[in-house]
């Protein structure tokens, strides 16, 4: 594995070990960390226990094989992970496919900007503090919000989401995106 | 292309990337997406929070096998799923919806046509193709109706949309969307109950047309 460039989250580091080297000691190491994590988050949904374990594995197996599509200049790990995880569970639950938006083109050849990557994995961390800072209730009621267990119009009566800290993160993706949007023109 | 500025509320972008639409709708909101940069970036910025609430779940311990289970399989090919690209004014979502197929118009008169793409139990999407000057037929709403347009615009009570804009209707709107000068305009129409229309012969025409 490569020294991981100062401040820069382990789980990223790993990630893009997996992403650039195919890293299993990498990998291993994202297992530890998500796979406990994945199978209480997909429990607390009402999924058995033997059934969670089956999406953790596709989960964990999508991590590996779809690892191009990582980019930490515009997502955290667990952002990218959260996004595959949910995807896994409603095609088990639903038995057909989620409609998911284009893929944008890769930034062609261009040198991984270890600034841009903190300030997502810093947001991302605001964000973290923030939902455990909440009141039990509210934090309750964000926790079923992405767990999917709530309709867009129940999301839309709910106050008090910490969107502050979404909002600067929309931000940063944002100026981040029409950057890349421009490389590629 | 004239800027996007019509965009998906915030409580439609979090239940979609929670996964938590209906088909039709998630369709309308991968579409609009796949066209809306700022969209993208407020819905990258629920995952954000999704992953959060994943990093905050209590784990369970994992059974002992598993890790090794999916060490050995990380050399099985995986079953390629087929990517779809773009193809003219189609973002990818619909032309996987269209199963990278042309639409296949069906005359509804007047010069209007529509493609259905799905019709089930969580409601209906289809395309529509409206030359310049001609209406879609007034309609009311039972239930959410969203609309993206694909290619030229059209004009309603409630302001002008162009191409990527996104118009969220619900029943307390009553509009007659016309398209504007201009090519065909072609949209993508979300909805979560049957279409019910205002004027006679449409209604007649109803279940003939699946509308």
């Amino acid at each position: 594995m490569k020294q991981p460039p100062s401040q820069i989250s382990s789980l990223t580091t790993y990630m893009l070990a997996v992403r650039d080297d195919r890293d299993r000691t990498a990998f291993a190491l994202l297992f530890d960390h998500f796979a406990p994590r994945l199978k209480g988050f997909i429990m607390r949904s009402g999924t058995g226990g033997g059934q969670a374990e089956e999406i953790v594995q596709e989960v964990m197996l999508t991590i590996w094989r779809k690892a191009e599509q990582f980019d930490p200049e515009r997502a955290q790990v667990s952002a990218w992970v959260y996004q595959i995880a949910r995807n896994r569970q409603i095609d088990v639950i639903r038995k057909e496919n989620r409609p998911l938006p284009e893929e944008l083109g890769e930034d062609p050849g261009s040198e991984p900007d270890a600034s841009q990557i903190l300030a997502v994995e810093q947001e991302a961390g605001q964000l973290k503090d923030a939902l455990l800072k909440l009141k039990p209730d509210q934090r309750d009621m964000i926790e079923k919000a992405y767990l999917g267990e709530l309709t867009h119009q129940e999301i839309s009566s709910q106050t008090g989401l910490p969107l502050g800290t979404i909002k600067s993160r929309i931000r940063l993706g944002l100026e981040k995106l029409r950057y890349e949007l421009k490389e590629l023109r | 292309m004239t800027a996007i500025t019509h965009h998906a509320p915030d409580a439609l972008l979090a239940a979609y990337a929670a996964g938590n639409l209906p088909q039709p709708f998630g369709l309308a909101l991968a579409a609009h997406i796949s066209l809306c940069l700022e969209c993208r970036a407020a819905y990258e910025a629920h995952l954000v929070s999704g992953g959060a609430v994943l990093e905050t779940s209590e784990a369970e311990v994992v059974s002992e096998g598993l890790k090794s289970n999916v060490l050995d399989l990380l050399d099985t090919p995986a079953v390629e799923e087929k990517a779809y690209q773009r193809s003219g004014v189609y973002p990818g979502p619909v032309v996987e919806a269209l199963k990278g197929k042309p639409p296949r118009w069906k005359s509804l008169g007047m010069g209007v046509r529509q493609s259905i793409l799905s019709d089930g139990r969580e409601g209906s999407v289809r395309l529509l193709y409206i030359p310049s000057g001609r209406a879609v037929p007034d309609h009311s709403h039972n239930g959410l109706e969203l609309t993206l347009v694909l290619q030229g615009s059209f004009s309603d009570e409630t302001g002008r949309f162009g191409v990527g804009d996104l118009e969220v209707a619900d029943q307390s709107l009553e509009h007659t969307p016309i398209a504007d000068e201009g090519p065909p305009c072609i949209c993508l129409a979300a909805t979560d109950a049957p279409l019910r229309f205002n004027s006679f012969v449409p209604r007649l025409l109803q279940p003939l047309f699946r509308i």
